[in-house]
């Protein structure tokens, strides 16, 4: 009650009275079909206009753009095993062979244990320590001191002296189920080439065959790995158009219910619905300003990829742009669906993190598909991600033609139809209530 | 259809709107001439924002319609929307854009021809005194500058109705005389037709020529200013204020059970006590000695709207809102959302 006696006081500030024009009379009402479309193209370009200017004018928002990318490579890229990064294992190496009942360990097991560091001069693959007992190595990997054990069984030297196999026990850390998979897999690897190695030797001492031929009956094929194009991948060369795919899907899926949603309570989305503009003018204005968006995310990873992670393209640029569009138009219906059915931000956030966990981790953008358990597989077969994500792939990095993707760009199609049909419905009716 | 002098510009048929089991509009059945300045007043949550958002078609009625311009909220939407301008209590602005940029983008979507927007636009940033500031950021502007910017923003399309939800709301003792100014000049020299709510009794008896006392969805009371103030003491009612010391903060409910009390409301430390007796004065004064609380002052007042407002509602307007400035623009009311927690 207080600022109503101030406000007595104050005169109104005198304004130069500037007629303010007048309405004509006759007001252009009820245009026909051909104007009606030209005016939903016009206020979705203004609408998408200034939703462009807002963005660009956002700098915290521009610099995520660059860095949210760079950090999910960063991160996605080193911090899954990919075999060449196990280094330096601590291993446990048990000679409890006892040659002859000496107590003392027989040629051939030191022959192996020797070996074994001799191989892993060059590989840096363990770090061996010599361990007594069965039970301290076994104790050792309980503390997590040591990843596995390598145990040389009793009568080693006798056995293989005898025409008997040597039998060697690999103890692995339960625990840590991926690095134990990747310690066996090499030992096991080991053991066949050291074993091998063996195996030439002494039937060339016993035959006047030649290491050459030996070797030819002891392991008669000889397999060598090539892929269809020239170099050795990297890991980024496989996760960078997965990637790819992956932002642009974030960015139209959450996009535009983020942009919605935030009009929505600010107010501002009133002052649009009150304007005579078409709900699908609305639409269809977001979602071209998401469209660029999206386009600028998805090119913002593929810069860093090339520039800074060494990824090749080897397929054509042009069919990589539409399968970002595609992969655009497949994830908008979503988008729109999302903004119809949350009536705020932070339940549009919810459904969202809801969607897209899943899809992050189910659709073979960061690890293979093929890697997954059959049921997850199943799973992994309904995303639309899967799909987008595993065409960019062939594009990049195998450089596939449009005919190798057809059966993605459809399913795609098929996705982001449906559900745009099903969605700008319900946008329509949500803008209604 | 065309409105001529006899059809009121906004004419309601049983207007309504529920929310699930919540009433937020009860049948509103009212009209208003071409060039009126008509207000809303009603506590929180009466349903004033709630009818603002269905003549504006941002919500469909549940039941009943209206007609702005001759055209149905309902079926003509689109129409409606042509003529009618809002100016919504939170402000319908885009931070990052530019004054100029943000009144251009409504003009485009308002459908102004492309030669007229740019002069449009300087002659509403003049009458404001905002031509200096036309290209900078709104994130930039007080709160008094933004409401400017914000009124003249329902005005680009040149509406023949313009609805304004608390327009004076947060602002400072010079905009609010600004905005109301202007509010004034927008019926003077154009004849454009006003809706108002606002929280300021004061500022609706200045302004409008009609009054709506809207509480839980219906119309109370529909009369001018004056005429409402007149009928409280036509009854023969009296008002009374009662400036008490240190009363406890349910000192009004003493006077509530009193014979021949209609309503007692109390702010702080003023009760006001609306009575229909002979002896008003000296009834209401011995309640209170009655009931030991020390009168400062008692005097027999002339009815404010605020009065009409009691009568009416049985409540004084909400103290904190008119008295707290600023702090946010948030909504109060209903807004089409779902009521959650209501007040009440």
């Amino acid at each position: 009650m207080i600022a109503m006696t101030d406000e007595n006081i104050i005169e109104p500030v005198k304004v130069e009275p500037t007629k303010i024009s007048t309405r004509p009379k006759s007001h252009e009402r009820a245009p026909h079909s051909s104007m009606r479309i030209k005016r939903t193209l016009s206020h979705s370009l203004w609408i998408a206009h200034k939703d462009l200017l807002e963005f660009s004018r956002n700098r915290v928002m521009l610099v995520m753009l660059f860095v949210f990318p760079f950090f999910m490579m960063i991160m996605t890229g080193y911090i899954f095993p990919s075999g060449n990064n196990v280094k330096d294992m601590p291993v446990s190496i048990v000679n409890s062979d006892n040659y002859n009942g000496t107590g003392h360990a027989g040629p051939e097991s030191q022959m192996l244990v020797s070996a074994l560091y001799t191989v892993n001069n060059n590989t840096h693959f363990f770090k061996y320590k010599s361990v007594g007992t069965y039970n301290s190595a076994k104790e050792k990997i309980t503390k997590g001191e040591q990843n596995a054990a390598i145990i040389i069984s009793a009568n080693f030297t006798d056995n293989i002296r005898s025409t008997k196999p040597g039998y060697v026990t690999v103890l692995y850390d339960q625990s840590n189920p991926t690095i134990s998979a990747e310690i066996t897999g090499i030992l096991d690897q080991l053991m066949d080439q050291i074993g091998t190695q063996h195996a030439v030797l002494q039937i060339n001492r016993t035959t006047n065959l030649t290491i050459v031929q030996t070797k030819a009956i002891v392991k008669p094929y000889s397999i060598s790995n090539t892929g269809t194009i020239p170099g050795n991948p990297s890991y980024f060369q496989f996760l960078a158009p997965g990637m790819m795919m992956m932002v642009v899907m974030m960015g139209t899926m959450t996009g535009l219910p983020r942009a919605i949603a935030y009009e929505k309570d600010s107010g501002t989305l009133d002052g649009v619905l009150a304007a005579p503009t078409s709900r699908f003018s609305i639409i269809l204005g977001k979602v071209m300003a998401q469209t660029v968006r999206a386009f600028i995310q998805g090119f913002v990873v593929l810069l860093l990829a090339v520039v800074l992670f060494g990824v090749t393209v080897h397929g054509s640029p042009i069919l990589l742009v539409f399968m970002m569009f595609m992969g655009i138009y497949g994830f908008i219906g979503l988008g729109i669906m999302i903004t119809s059915l949350a009536s705020d931000e932070e339940t549009a956030s919810t459904i969202m993190m809801v969607l897209q966990f899943p899809m992050l981790f189910l659709s073979g953008v960061l690890f293979p598909i093929q890697q997954m358990p059959w049921y997850m597989q199943y799973v992994a077969k309904v995303m639309p991600l899967t799909y987008a994500a595993q065409a960019m792939r062939k594009v990049v990095v195998l450089g596939a033609g449009i005919g190798d993707i057809m059966s993605e760009i459809i399913i795609l199609f098929v996705f982001g139809t449906i559900l745009l049909g099903l969605s700008i419905p319900l946008f329509k009716r949500a803008m209604t209530r | 259809m065309e409105n001529s002098s006899s059809t009121p510009m906004i004419q309601t048929f049983d207007l309504s709107k529920k929310f699930d089991d919540f009433v937020a509009v009860d049948k509103i059945n009212l009209s208003v001439q071409a060039g009126e300045i008509y207000g809303f007043l009603g506590p929180n949550g009466a349903g004033k924002s709630t009818a603002i958002r269905m003549l504006t078609t941002l919500t469909m009625p549940t039941s009943g319609t209206a007609t702005i311009d001759g055209y149905d909220i309902v079926k003509q939407s689109e129409e409606v929307r042509e003529v009618v301008g809002l100016v919504s209590e939170k402000m319908i602005m885009y931070d990052r854009l530019t004054a100029r940029e943000n009144l251009r983008l409504f003009a485009k979507l308002y459908n102004v021809p492309k030669n007229e927007i740019e002069g449009r636009l300087d002659e509403l940033l003049a009458t404001v005194n905002m031509t200096k500031w036309a290209d900078e950021k709104i994130e930039k502007f007080s709160t008094g500058m933004k409401q400017r910017i914000n009124v003249i923003r329902a005005l680009v399309s040149m509406p023949r109705v313009v609805f304004m939800d608390e327009p004076t709301l947060g602002l400072d003792p010079q905009s609010t005389a600004d905005i109301r100014h202007l509010i004034q000049r927008l019926r003077d020299d154009q004849g454009i037709t006003i809706i108002l709510t606002t929280h300021i009794m004061n500022e609706a008896d200045i302004l409008c020529d009609r009054i709506g006392v809207i509480d839980r969805g219906k119309i109370v009371a529909e009369d001018t200013p004056s005429n409402l103030k007149a009928k409280i003491v036509e009854k023969g009612n009296t008002v009374i204020n009662l400036e008490l010391v240190n009363p406890p903060a349910d000192a009004d409910s003493k006077f509530k059970t009193v014979d021949g009390v209609i309503s007692a409301a109390q702010t702080e430390n003023l009760v006001k006590v609306i009575i229909n007796k002979d002896d008003a004065y000296q009834t209401v004064v011995e309640a209170a000695l009655k009931n030991g609380l020390k009168i400062h002052n008692a005097s027999v007042a002339m009815p404010t709207l605020e009065d009409v407002f009691l009568h009416y509602t049985g409540r004084a307007m909400d103290a904190k809102l008119v008295e707290k400035p600023s702090s946010g623009r948030r909504g109060h009311g209903p807004h089409g959302m779902k009521p959650r927690g209501r007040i009440r």
